[in-house]
């Protein structure tokens, strides 16, 4: 009888203050400096760009520096193209092509600029990622966005003005879909 | 790759037929103890440390698809890899054969368990690093799961199960409720997202719902009965069960809370002009294929056989399997072994006697959700697009295979 006279107030307590203590206490708080030296994820609206700054013509020159200097020419080839590594620049020049057939070039696809930054900041070089400082990231994806005829030659990128880059597909993308336990995958879709 | 198995299957006939104590006419003497030829194994500390398969057991792993980007490539990268499913017995798919794909070629991280920490972070009350230690201090669960390559896609140049379906394994997993470990950091309210990160030199991140997170998601160090391979992300890996292989977070080192969807590399790979190919290409559909007789295999006769294959669905599950043995005329209930387990492969057996005319086995299946497998001419129809050469079913292919079985018992791909 008492559990049940008890049970409106542990299944408040159990709504609110309850699950928000630790039950096992198992593992320990980081500090702060350890977390910002993990936390690499940049979200599409930058906040976690570091300070910084490049244009495509920093960005040139960084390209053309041997791997051991953070450049990239030596596996994507001059001007992102014809190397070992995966080809950086899109197939068709001309104006008017729908974003959505320029294929997996760089994250040309992505409606954000930040993927660009994201990706070489954290992935490249090969086997020196991690290495590049953000000026270089910034510099680098500058130029790529240049040759792929995003952002002007002289536009400076920069913790604000990255996330403001117009990318192709900006506002050209479904929804994400909003997915429920239990729920099949597209309504209406039998199979 | 021809397989053994049909001479396999007459020799187990044979040895269940004397146990059972049936008279037959010309039994060869003491079957199951005919010397071995070859002599015997001899015992080495390696053998006895860490066992190996027989020498005459051959079956492997291939690139995939075939003729495209080498794994290993020329600078020791991996891609993908499919599992050789037409040797495949039972559920479970032996973590030396589990198929491998990584982010975009990759290294794989060689990685000291001690030295290796989980970080939870973002959006939560109590920021908080694990060692591998303390998450095999939590209480922690075995599950059967499935995986499945955004890839996997059956084409008409290819020959064989493991080149149409191989993108796909199935493992009995082991680790910590990742509700768990976001429960001990307190998700603060508008956390709505998770980004999970690996170690690998590209940090692989993918976004991944809340709901999802807290539904059924595992943070697994077991694999198989083992510690999880480097393959798969030794030490530590994330479960996503029944969602695209991609989410399925390898090496993992990091999960930040946030309160939108990321935009990763990996995620922008998933966004689509459409919602409803956005949606399609998230979570797997139902899907079943036959993996005995399947593609490249011969069968030596008419006669009996048992077609045995394998159903999954990221949607639960599996709650029946089907098999045609004329072309999808008439549907059959095959029998699932046991019992199937939600978002994990079912293994289902039919029985068949091949009459020796040229026919088309076929299986579909249906999952707890009542999604049911299509074919191809009914994926078709529903979008209302013409079923030619061109044709790609949307998202993820969950489309039924067919085989052709010729009148010399050769089996081939019957896709077109």
């Amino acid at each position: 009888m008492r559990f049940f006279s008890l049970l409106p107030l542990l299944m408040l307590l159990g709504g609110s203050a309850l699950a928000q203590s630790p039950t096992y206490g198992v593992g320990r708080t980081p500090s702060a400096e350890e977390i910002r030296a993990w936390d690499i994820s940049i979200s599409p609206t930058g906040e976690e760009l570091p300070p910084g700054q490049g244009t495509a013509k920093e960005g040139a020159l960084i390209f053309a520096k041997p791997i051991f200097q953070g450049g990239c020419l030596a596996c994507h080839g001059p001007e992102g193209q014809g190397g070992r590594a995966p080809r950086l620049v899109k197939r068709q020049a001309e104006p008017g092509v729908d974003p959505w057939d320029l294929g997996r070039i760089l994250p040309i696809r992505s409606p954000y600029a930040t993927t660009v930054w994201d990706y070489i900041n954290r992935g490249m070089p090969v086997n020196r990622e991690g290495t590049l400082t953000a000026d270089e990231v910034y510099s680098l994806t500058a130029y790529l966005l240049y040759l792929n005829d995003v952002i002007p030659e002289d536009k400076v990128l920069d913790a604000q003005s990255l996330p403001q880059v117009e990318m192709p597909n900006r506002e050209n993308f479904a929804r994400v879909p909003d997915w429920q336990p239990g729920a099949p995958r597209l309504k209406g879709y039998p199979y | 790759m021809a397989s053994k198995r049909p001479d396999r299957r007459g020799f187990l006939k044979g040895g269940a037929a004397l146990a059972g104590g049936l008279t037959l006419g010309a039994v060869e003497p003491a079957l199951g103890q005919t010397p071995a030829s070859d002599g015997f194994i001899r015992g080495n500390k390696e053998l006895v440390a860490y066992g190996e398969r027989s020498r005459f057991v051959k079956s492997v792993r291939i690139q995939h698809p075939p003729g495209s980007r080498p794994s290993p490539d020329a600078f020791g990268k991996v891609f993908h890899v499919a599992a050789p499913l037409q040797d495949s017995v039972g559920v479970i798919t032996p973590s030396s054969l589990h198929y491998v794909a990584t982010t975009r070629g990759s290294f794989l991280p060689d990685i000291d368990p001690r030295e290796h920490r989980l970080m939870i972070h973002g959006m939560v009350d109590r920021p908080l690093i694990f060692t591998m230690e303390d998450l095999k201090r939590l209480p922690s669960v075995t599950r059967l799961h499935f995986i499945e390559c955004a890839g996997n896609r059956s084409r008409s140049q290819h020959k064989t199960v493991q080149e149409t379906h191989g993108m796909v394994s199935c493992a009995e997993w082991t680790g910590v409720r990742l509700s768990l470990l976001l429960k001990e950091a307190g998700v603060k309210d508008g956390g709505s997202w998770i980004v999970s990160e690996g170690v690998e030199e590209v940090k692989g991140a993918s976004s991944i719902p809340m709901e999802k997170a807290m539904d059924d998601c595992l943070v697994c160090y077991g694999m198989n009965g083992e510690a999880v391979r480097p393959q798969q992300g030794f030490p530590l890996r994330l479960m996503v069960p029944g969602f695209e292989g991609i989410f399925n977070t390898k090496w993992l080192r990091r999960i930040k809370v946030v309160d939108r969807y990321y935009m990763t590399y990996n995620d922008y790979g998933h966004l689509r002009q459409d919602p409803e190919g956005a949606a399609l290409g998230y979570q797997i559909g139902p899907k079943s294929v036959i993996t005995f007789p399947s593609g490249g295999q011969q069968l030596p006769d008419r006669g009996f056989y048992e077609v045995s294959g394998l159903a999954w669905s990221g949607g639960g599950a599996i709650r029946k399997v089907e098999v045609s043995t004329d072309g999808g005329r008439r549907w059959m209930d095959a029998e699932i072994q046991g019992t199937a387990q939600r978002m994990a492969h079912a293994r289902f057996n039919f029985q068949w006697n091949w009459d020796g005319k040229e026919t088309e086995l076929l299986s579909r299946c249906t999952d707890e959700l009542g999604q049911v497998q299509p074919t191809r001419a009914q994926v078709a129809k529903f979008w209302n697009v013409p079923l030619d050469s061109s044709f790609r079913v949307k998202g993820q292919d969950n489309s039924i295979q067919p085989w052709r079985i010729a009148s010399d018992g050769s089996v081939h791909n019957a896709i077109f």
